[in-house]
């Protein structure tokens, strides 16, 4: 059996071209491997080989991802790769987010197996490890005697076609996807047994580790609120009337931007709920109740601040995914932005 | 949502019922809500009496946007 | 106080001309006649029936409770007490069952967060109503009629239904096939009973926050409990009955709280290396003065019972995670050990944050599974119920109900595929 073909992506430094000064190159192949790709074949075990190199410089992948991305593709291709190999990109930022881009787009525009190294640190781990396999290094390169077999097995078993087990199975970093399975128990049985060795002090391993939230830096306070263009939005699900865009009582995938122009409440002959969370009739028969128009109206023409923004907007919070719920407020929060809205109330249920 | 509308610089306010849950996940100024189904009203009460607690809540958001804060803040009474 | 089960296995279904369970085990069910009974309530304009086996490519959809046919045959109490039942305590005596049947009620959608039944397909393993013979009760409503009054009737009529055909199949002669013995001793003497086993105790927190999403404990709305105690015997007798149906994943229906296998593994354990001390009761309220007040009362009356250790299982997603963390932050202070059982909403593509609320003291969960995970459900022969709904379904978006009569959605419309009692195998892991 022909083994398998492997390309091998190097930066400037490890493609042996040269330092920072060198940062600046472009994509370009050399046949079989190269510095560290040399350390592959022992561990690859005549399955498969490094047939090509192909080496891009931090500074220029950086500079031009896109663009970047493409020449780098296009060069693999040309060597009728099977797989690909990134790095390993132990500390360095640059090459980590190229290692990881590299990787991702071999996986997602030339379908083929790809996988990475780095040390857990390396920004490229946080931006790639949801949709990249990345092997943990060490912060430098004396760790390549570690990470050379472990990411050769992986690779080998990834042609393989066999199914990648969890990330403590196999030995790469948590991608932090959850994915369903099924036990050999039931789960009332699992969590009195979890209850029991806990009691003993025996270890356990939880099936759900907590997460950590992070913190936003606390935008400063307005000062000036008799001059302020403030916005309303709710994550409680009032629509319009009939639901136009048809935002989902659960697991929302959309929100809605809608105008306040001309109307003075939030009333049910206008809106309606559309969130499956909560029992809806109080919403339903007046959504001031979730969305206080009424009074922001009140409070406008008195002058307690300047001037409500006309648009608003609105989705439903029920089960929505993290992810979601923060592509959503990343593109109102620049939309408001740039609208020139000084401060926002969000209504929740 | 709320903290990514903040990441922009826009000073926001949560109003919501679960408190725990906005303090875990990390809204910086929260105003409690009435109830889940009705943050805003309460169908108990007539219609006046519910805008009147409609209205103090939205007051109190607006207190809170003008508010400085060092860290996450729950403006209570 | 000792209950046993007297079960009667099922091994299918079929009209018949008197109700009852044939020699070769197959449940007899006299369609007329519970017909009759089901329309004394005048709140259907209509009423329909039909049968699902496991195996049959069938479909009922939408669910909204199911219920598992039981009746009392000795000792106080009634099943459903407090709801078809007279209100006086159940939970001791015999009571038959009818093993392996179930009956599932149906029909005219009341909210959105009904859901689907699967009896043959890759979804059908994913909930345990496969695996039940179904008599399937469809409904519609009079014209005009208030939504809490329908949910009210359908809820009823299930119940109604599910004793009928336990109790007309014992007057027949049905006899039990097994007997299981549920027995504990008063609380004085299993704290001397067993000195040196760890005394744990079941945290069951109910969904109780209105129009389909209420729960019910010897009929009375447990929203308005305090924490409470209850002898798990009761819930075999049909103490607590479901009123919600949110999302269909993870709701609890009746059945389960028949069947809580919370109550079942402290039970198999109970002497053995646990002493099962009771089971306490509190309930998932809209409100944050509500929510502190169940989970202070309900860890404190742990703490009175001098638990070590608590089991404690959600019902629900999203605002009920803080009652879970609340109870589980609470607890940990306490000095009672605790292990949780809950599903996660981790996103179509598992990548996102589980839980709602979080605290680092809640180290031992168990996951029921991610909801949000996309299934797709095949074509179906037959369809029980409309599938009008499935759009608008929690776990359903526009374009999930396709032409051919597949079905995308995600695992959380199909009915107890993530049950946080811990029912099913299913759970998840991080890649």
């Amino acid at each position: 059996m022909k083994p398998y073909r492997i390309v091998h992506y190097l930066n400037q430094f490890f493609g042996g071209v040269g330092g920072e000064e060198k940062a600046d190159i472009k994509p370009e192949s050399r046949e079989g491997a190269v510095g560290p790709g040399v350390a592959f074949k022992a561990a690859l075990k005549g399955e498969a080989e490094i047939v090509g190199t192909v080496i891009c410089g931090d500074g220029y992948f950086a500079e031009n991802m896109e663009k970047a991305t493409g020449e780098i593709l296009a060069l693999i291709a040309a060597f009728k790769a099977d797989a690909v190999i990134t790095g390993p990109a132990f500390n360095a930022g640059r090459y980590g987010a190229a290692c990881g881009a590299v990787a991702d787009a071999v996986r997602a525009k030339l379908d083929l197996p790809a996988l990475s190294g780095m040390y857990e640190e390396n920004p490229g781990v946080d931006l790639y490890r949801k949709s990249v396999v990345i092997v943990p290094t060490s912060d430098n390169a004396r760790g390549i005697k570690d990470a050379v077999p472990a990411m050769s097995r992986l690779i080998l078993k990834m042609l393989s076609g066999e199914t990648l087990g969890s990330a403590a199975e196999e030995g790469y970093m948590e991608r932090g996807i959850r994915v369903n399975c099924f036990h050999h128990r039931p789960g009332a049985e699992r969590a009195v047994e979890m209850l029991l060795s806990k009691l003993r002090g025996e270890p356990f391993a939880t099936e759900y580790p907590m997460p950590n939230f992070d913190r936003v830096p606390i935008a400063p306070a307005l000062k000036d609120i008799k001059n302020a263009t403030i916005a309303l939005l709710t994550d409680g699900g009032i629509v319009p009337k009939g639901n136009p865009d048809r935002i989902e009582s659960s697991s929302a995938t959309r929100y809605g931007t809608y105008s306040f122009a001309g109307i003075d409440s939030a009333t049910d002959k206008l809106y309606a709920t559309a969130h499956g969370g909560y029992d809806p009739t109080y919403a339903n028969h007046d959504p001031n109740r979730v969305l206080p128009l009424d009074v922001m109206r009140d409070l406008e023409r008195e002058g307690a601040f300047g001037k409500l923004y006309e648009t608003w907007y609105s989705t439903v919070g029920n089960g929505t995914s993290v992810a979601m719920a923060r592509k959503f407020g990343e593109e109102m929060g620049q939309a408001l932005k740039a609208a020139g809205v000084d401060a926002v109330i969000l209504t929740s249920t | 949502m709320v903290k990514e509308i903040e990441r922009v610089g826009l000073p926001i306010v949560h109003i919501c019922t679960i408190i725990p849950i906005s303090l875990t996940v990390g809204a910086n100024r929260i105003v409690p809500a009435i109830a889940i189904p009705h943050p805003l009203g309460d169908p108990s009460k007539t219609p006046e009496e519910e805008k009147l607690l409609r209205r103090r809540i939205v007051e109190k958001s607006l207190l809170a946007l003008q508010t400085e804060i060092t860290e996450q803040t729950v403006f209570n009474d | 106080m000792k209950l046993e089960l007297h079960k009667a296995r099922v091994r299918g279904i079929q009209w018949g001309g008197k109700t009852a369970l044939g020699g070769n085990r197959v449940l007899q069910v006299n369609r007329a006649e519970l017909m009759e009974l089901l329309a004394e309530d005048g709140r259907f304009a209509s009423i329909d029936m039909d049968i699902a086996r496991p195996g049959e490519s069938v479909r009922i959809v939408p669910v909204k409770d199911v219920i598992e046919p039981r009746c009392k045959i000795e000792g106080s109490g009634e099943m459903f007490p407090g709801m078809v039942g007279d209100v006086e305590s159940a939970g001791e005596g015999k009571t038959f069952v009818l093993e392996g049947a179930a009956v599932v009620t149906c029909g005219k959608i009341v909210g959105f967060q009904e859901g689907i039944i699967d009896m043959s397909g890759n979804a059908a393993e994913y909930t345990p109503f496969s695996c039940t013979y179904n008599l399937a009760l469809i409904f519609q409503p009079t014209e005009g009629l208030e939504i809490y009054e329908y949910e009210q009737a359908c809820r009823l009529a299930g119940l109604k239904a599910a004793l009928y055909l336990a109790r007309k199949a014992h007057e027949a002669g049905a006899g039990a096939d097994n007997v299981e013995t549920y027995e504990l001793p008063s609380m004085t003497e299993s704290f001397t009973k067993f000195p040196n086993l760890p005394k744990v105790a079941y945290l069951y927190q109910l969904q109780t926050q209105g129009l389909l999403h209420d729960s019910y404990v010897y009929g009375l709305d447990a929203k308005r409990l305090l924490s409470t105690l209850i002898h798990p015997n009761e819930t075999m007798d049909g103490a607590i009955v479901s009123g919600n149906c949110v999302s269909a994943c993870d709701k609890n229906s009746t059945f389960v709280h028949q069947n809580n296998p919370v109550i079942k593994a402290l039970y198999a354990r109970h002497g053995v290396d646990v002493n099962f001390v009771g089971v306490i009761l509190t309930n998932e309220n809209v409100t944050l003065a509500d929510k502190r007040r169940s989970s202070a009362y309900a860890v404190k009356l742990a703490s009175m019972l001098g638990v070590e250790g608590l089991v404690i299982s959600e019902e629900g997603f999203g605002n009920p995670d803080a009652d879970l963390i609340m109870n589980c932050r609470r607890a940990e202070s306490a000095g009672i050990r605790t292990v949780l059982i809950t599903d996660e909403f981790a996103g179509r593509d598992g990548a996102s944050q589980s839980l709602a609320d979080a605290t680092p003291e809640a180290d031992a969960v168990v996951s029921t599974g991610n909801a949000n995970m996309m299934i797709e459900l095949p074509p179906v022969e037959r369809v029980i119920g409309y599938t009008d709904y499935v759009d608008v379904i929690a776990g359903g978006f526009s374009g999930s109900l396709r032409e051919d009569g597949s079905i995308e959605v995600e695992l959380q419309a199909i009915t107890g595929a993530t049950c946080e009692l811990g029912f099913n195998r299913t759970g998840a892991k991080t890649l």
